[in-house]
């Protein structure tokens, strides 16, 4: 695949930071946007501009069209079932506080819903406060000493009995990966109901919803090259059935009166107010982008990178990476690297690394129980996207030596 | 009882930082190139006195750092002196340079400080934008809202 090309249609990386050319390895933070998606937005705005699912006039009834399209794309892009089983969100967030809100019913005082401990404080903070309102209790499902899931200590966990287990597909700190598939196998052999958080999977894998075999699976299209601002329930047509709405108003309902009002169908009885609807167009758009190119191919170039990645920063003596070594027991480390430069502050090293035009994040990824298993208040990590090339790799690299050179002469 | 620095202290520290502080602000802007920039903030944020574990509280901290940085006033005889710190070294040279211009000046003085055009000046535009990790905007903007205080 020809990669050069693919970095041209993305404009916001043809970019000068001061001096230097802009290498832009955040991606896991959010990507940028290619032309497409830039476009398609534009467009939408431009001329069908509408609200959806409302007026009978012609550009609602295009932005209708236009919007409901982007659910049937999403619907073959994850392999649901159903159209109905995708409901637009606001982000991962909102979809992951959907759920745990949608389930406050179910849960019972004692009930214990299990977290991986890698996720991220979206996977995290919902659950708690379900558990708070309920009388549930909370869980970690614990790392090995690579900080990989223990699935050992997770069999035993749902050995004693969970209601929810909540996993992160792809760690947004590590870049380890979940076997969500065998995971969500034997969450779902104990009778407890399964999400898996794909913020950071979408991006650079195909995901099947149907082969995962999960209850719920949530992501944003902001780290999918699309715009943020929107992101995706996908539910199990019976569990998504099952929750009871977050927000109310706007088209979720069916009746109304002042004695009582009725609830909708799905999905719109989960798409309370205006939805995201020029966000939603961007989305369709970067759908269409990622499947013009060969996932395939993409993949092994995110996995070249990933090891170019890896192996320079392990040619430099000060640098400690947290994220495991990729193992043929696991599959590969997916997207990030996360690092220390030896004991020096992250903020430190990313303010030396953007004196050079360099973006990669650094503190603590929204991962804070995380941080504190790996002993550290914070740390860097640089992400990549289908757009980085391996010379944006090695300029990371001479990049974080000048850092060293500076912070630890 | 709340830890805080004596008036002896603020006025001692200001005293013994002036002369560095002010060398830290030429280094800074003579600096050929931004390795030389940074390499002098780091070693000037030695200039300011390490803030003692024990003022390491939440309540001195300024909230907005990634890194943790702490920061104490003390007004008298209209003119204000301030004690921080920031486990990050950067952002230690960073508000370092912040004292030294803000540490013995008057309300007056404080109010038309424009720290922006400051850090621009030395040649460091980047390193105060409003952004949630970035320690010294959240830093300076609390010695402005302090400079409006007297010490009780």
């Amino acid at each position: 695949m020809n990669i050069p090309s693919l970095r041209n249609q993305f404009p916001a990386l043809d970019q000068h930071i001061g001096d230097y050319p802009l290498v832009y390895l955040d991606t896991a933070a959010t990507s940028q946007k290619p032309r497409q998606v830039l476009d398609a937005m534009a467009n939408f705005l431009t001329t069908d501009n509408a609200n959806v699912h409302r007026a009978a006039h012609t550009l609602s009834g295009r932005a209708t069209a236009s919007y409901e399209a982007v659910r049937d794309k999403l619907k073959a892009f994850i392999h649901a079932v159903r159209r109905e089983e995708i409901i637009f969100t606001h982000g991962t967030t909102e979809a992951i506080n959907l759920v745990a809100n949608g389930l406050k019913h179910r849960l019972n005082p004692g009930d214990v819903i299990l977290v991986d401990s890698a996720a991220h404080h979206a996977n995290l903070v919902p659950w708690q406060q379900l558990a708070a309102q309920t009388g549930a209790r909370v869980e970690a499902i614990p790392l090995t000493a690579e900080l990989r899931l223990d699935i050992a200590a997770f069999e035993a966990l749902l050995e004693a009995g969970a209601a929810v287990v909540a996993l992160g597909h792809v760690s947004n700190v590590l870049g380890t990966v979940n076997d969500v598939k065998t995971l969500c196998a034997k969450a779902r052999a104990k009778g407890a109901l399964t999400l898996v958080d794909g913020a950071q999977a979408v991006a650079h894998q195909a995901v099947d919803v149907a082969d995962i075999g999960c209850d719920f699976y949530v992501f944003s299209g902001h780290k999918m090259y699309a715009p943020d601002g929107v992101g995706v329930l996908y539910g199990r047509f019976e569990a998504l059935d099952s929750l009871t709405p977050l927000l109310t108003g706007g088209e979720m309902i069916k009746t109304v009166s002042f004695a009582d009002t009725q609830f909708g169908e799905l999905p719109n009885r989960l798409e309370a107010g205006t939805p995201p609807i020029v966000s939603v167009i961007g989305l369709g758009a970067a759908i269409d982008f990622i499947n013009s190119l060969d996932r395939l191919a993409l993949q092994a170039h995110e996995r070249e990178l990933m090891a170019r990645l890896r192996a320079g920063l392990e040619t430099v003596p000060q640098i400690r990476i947290h994220s495991p070594h990729d193992d043929t027991a696991y599959a590969p480390n997916s997207g990030a690297i996360a690092f220390n430069l030896g004991d020096q502050h992250h903020q430190d090293v990313g303010i030396l690394l953007d004196q050079q035009g360099i973006a990669v994040r650094c503190g603590h990824h929204c991962a804070m129980p995380l941080m504190s298993l790996m002993g550290v208040k914070g740390c860097c990590r640089a992400s990549i996207g289908l757009y980085t090339t391996p010379n944006d790799i090695d300029r990371f690299l001479a990049a974080i030596k000048e850092a060293a050179e500076l912070l630890c002469p | 009882m709340e830890l805080r620095p004596t008036p002896t202290e603020f006025l001692s520290r200001h005293q013994d930082s002036s002369a560095p502080l002010a060398q830290l602000v030429s280094q800074v802007q003579q600096a050929p190139n931004w390795q030389e920039k940074y390499r002098a903030l780091m070693l000037g944020g030695k200039a300011l006195a390490p803030l003692a574990p024990e003022w390491q509280t939440e309540d001195a901290r300024v909230r907005g750092c990634e890194s943790a940085a702490w920061l104490y006033h003390h007004g008298e005889q209209g003119k204000h002196y301030f004690i921080a710190g920031s486990e990050a070294r950067i952002v230690t040279g960073l508000i370092a340079l912040l004292l030294g211009a803000c540490s013995g000046k008057t309300s007056e003085e404080l109010a038309a400080f424009d720290a922006a055009a400051y850090f621009s000046a030395l040649g460091l535009e980047g390193q105060l934008s409003p952004s949630r990790t970035n320690g010294v905007y959240a830093l300076a903007n609390r010695i402005k809202e302090l400079s409006h205080e007297d010490t009780p």
